[in-house]
């Protein structure tokens, strides 16, 4: 297979994934149970995405390093009402400053 | 769990408010416009061109599956296969995505085409993080076009130069994101049943990750939202 239409192949996939969750009849998504269902997805697939950059590396092996520290000041950042941005600074600054004197 | 205001009004966000929402998404889409860098630099060296780097930047338009394609291809044209693979594999969470971002973002015809395309784990999770479906709608399109204008600089950057900054992590970029979707989800998690929702998925990612390919065990994870199949009287 060329790369051209290996790329062309996974770009045509990845983006009718994406246009498929928009395709769903809106009367099936319409449906109490299935309107908490819709609404709680990105809550389960966000929760899972931070989980796994905080806690697994290279192939999935489970790994504590300076990204908890830093997921768990950004958290007490959260508790004490700290702004957007000075969360995500916290976090980044935390684990760059655990790396860079090689803590963590 | 939903407490958005429905759609439909006429009055603007007000000013305060929208300031929150376009910081939110500037600083969402600077800190992974930045990673970029590093993918168009791998893409390079991986042995793609500027031209089907740029290709993924722009029409794949989906970090974890570009990163994943190229890490992949990188072993020669033979591993086109398993490359696709991974990358679909990875992109299964966007559609997820969008059974929620259809509702909430009411978009048709050309627009619900770019709406497709926007849709990413940073444009989602700053829609939800929002409260009222008008800041919502201003969060996705604001970070969807964020995330797509430095994402793509960048990619273009670090295909051309190399990767100039170096390794991502030693600035701490990888935590920056995970501090960002954290914060970001933080406002969604006052019910019982959305923590319950997190930590169950949480779990179930992690303890999977070993077993299962990229991708799949953040999808498997997706099932907690049938937790909120049931309605409690909290959310009503």
């Amino acid at each position: 297979m060329s790369l051209w239409l290996a790329i062309a192949v996974a770009i045509a996939i990845a983006f009718g994934l994406k246009l498929a969750g928009y395709l769903v009849p809106e009367n099936l998504l319409a449906e109490p149970h299935v309107k908490r269902v819709t609404a709680a997805l990105p809550i389960a697939l966000l929760a899972a995405l931070i989980a796994t950059q905080t806690f697994t590396g290279p192939g999935g092996a489970f790994v504590l390093d300076a990204r908890l520290a830093a997921v768990a000041v950004a958290v007490v950042a959260l508790l004490l009402r700290a702004p957007f941005i000075v969360v995500v600074a916290l976090g980044a600054a935390t684990a760059a400053l655990l790396r860079s004197t090689g803590w963590a | 769990m939903s407490q958005r205001v429905g759609g439909g009004q006429v009055e603007e966000l007000d000013p305060a408010r929208r300031r929150l929402v376009v910081r939110e998404a500037l600083s969402v889409g600077v800190a992974t416009g930045a990673y970029g860098l590093s993918f168009g630099a791998l893409a390079v060296a991986a042995g793609l061109d500027v031209w089907q780097t740029m290709a993924l930047s722009l029409l794949m338009f989906t970090g974890g599956s570009q990163f994943a394609f190229v890490g992949i291809i990188a072993n020669g044209s033979g591993a086109a296969p398993a490359a696709i693979a991974a990358s679909s594999l990875l992109g299964v969470r966007n559609g997820l995505y969008a059974l929620e971002l259809t509702q909430l973002l009411g978009v048709h015809g050309v627009r619900r085409v770019a709406a497709a395309h926007l849709t990413i784990d940073e444009s989602t999770a700053v829609a939800v993080a929002q409260d009222d479906v008008r800041a919502s709608r201003l969060g996705f399109w604001l970070t969807g076009a964020a995330v797509f204008t430095f994402w793509n600089l960048m990619t273009l950057l670090g295909a051309l130069l190399g990767n100039a900054l170096g390794d991502p992590r030693t600035y701490g970029l990888d935590a920056a994101a995970a501090a960002a979707f954290t914060a970001l989800l933080w406002p969604r998690l006052r019910s019982r049943d959305a923590v319950a929702i997190a930590v169950v998925a949480g779990v179930v990612a992690v303890v999977l990750a070993p077993a299962l390919p990229p991708g799949v065990p953040v999808v498997v994870a997706a099932f907690a939202s049938f937790i909120a199949w049931r309605e409690r009287r909290e959310d009503a």
